[in-house]
């Protein structure tokens, strides 16, 4: 950075001020501490792993997971989740390059994605208690409700920030602030798709597997 | 920062500081097949049950550990440059602390149910669901 001052000639003094404020203003900083909130977020679902894990075969003469599961639809449900993740990166060299159109229009198709992904868990939250396995039938299905319904509360929060964003990029356009808060915002995106990695495997599949 | 990832130096693009979720097209496009792949592997794996339970239950927490890497790397962006280190650093710390908490949680408690409880011959393959409380 100090040798880029040094050598750069005053005509593009306007760009090196634009770079300084990157690498030292808010922007590292800000990076930073959301990527701590991103983990201590984690440590979080951690818990939550945990305590599904330890009672997770705890069925109290209730359903199990080979019985209630329906992969089909948790795999249609993982691909809107993982599309959206892949969506949202299609977003950012549009972001880079400070085209606002495109940037709105694949940020709108990550929520509608993301918007589908939390109506197919909202669907099979409703099957299930309108089956009897609602979250007071067993541990298992209380740590279920848990896990997944955190997650669920995660991406809702995602959405309400995706649509925050449409409207402040129509707003204010691409200014540094907002690149900023979409950097967020996809960090956060695609850490809840890692979290669902982990919900699809060690839930879902392990558990119709074992 | 991206200079050995092989795309064109572009210096609008590149006087951006911020290092995470700035990657080259290359990793995205490798990472979203990447992910793809290994998201189809084991739900194909539990739906046609090809392989026994044992195999398949490794296969799909190997490819669940193998598609978070996939994640981290290529749409996460984490490296070991990015904001000097920590983000890695604090990453690393991370995954200590979820294996304890989730290996921890899981293998304590299950020997305190197999030892505490009275076992069931029957019961004796299924240890763990024979002894629901509620």
């Amino acid at each position: 950075m100090t040798e880029a001052i040094i050598q750069a000639p005053e005509a593009v003094t306007w760009h090196l001020a634009e770079n300084e404020d990157h690498d030292h203003g808010g922007n590292g900083a800000t990076i930073l501490g959301f990527w701590i909130y991103l983990m201590s977020d984690a440590l979080i679902f951690a818990s939550l792993f945990a305590m599904y894990g330890v009672v997770s075969t705890s069925f109290a003469g209730g359903p199990v997971p080979r019985e209630i599961f329906d992969l089909p639809l948790v795999a249609v449900n993982t691909a809107f989740l993982l599309a959206s993740s892949i969506t949202f990166g299609a977003a950012i060299p549009h972001m880079e390059a400070g085209r606002v159109g495109p940037t709105q229009l694949w940020l709108a198709i990550t929520g509608l994605l993301g918007a589908v992904f939390v109506g197919i868990e909202l669907y099979e939250f409703s099957h299930l208690i309108a089956e009897g396995a609602g979250p007071q039938r067993s541990a298992f299905l209380s740590a279920f409700f848990t896990l997944v319904g955190t997650h669920g509360a995660h991406v809702s929060v995602g959405l309400i920030w995706i649509a925050a964003m449409l409207v402040q990029l129509g707003q204010s356009g691409l200014i540094q602030e907002n690149k900023r808060r979409l950097m967020c915002l996809s960090m956060f995106w695609h850490f809840l798709d890692i979290i669902w990695i982990g919900v699809f495997t060690f839930v879902y599949l392990f558990g119709v597997v074992r | 920062m991206n200079a050995a990832s092989g795309d064109p130096v572009d210096p609008a693009l590149h006087s951006h500081g911020d290092t995470i979720g700035h990657g080259s097209r290359r990793s995205y496009w490798i990472g979203s097949f990447l992910a793809v792949i290994l998201t189809a592997i084991p739900f194909w794996l539990v739906m046609t049950g090809a392989v026994d339970g044992v195999t398949t239950t490794a296969l799909i927490f190997a490819c669940a550990l193998a598609q978070i890497v996939v994640h981290v790397v290529c749409f996460l962006h984490l490296d070991t440059r990015s904001e000097g280190g920590w983000t890695l650093l604090a990453f690393l710390f991370t995954c200590v602390i979820v294996v304890l908490t989730i290996g921890g949680s899981v293998w304590v408690m299950y020997h305190l149910n197999v030892n505490m409880m009275p076992m069931p011959a029957a019961g004796a393959g299924e240890h763990m669901s024979t002894m629901s409380r509620h």
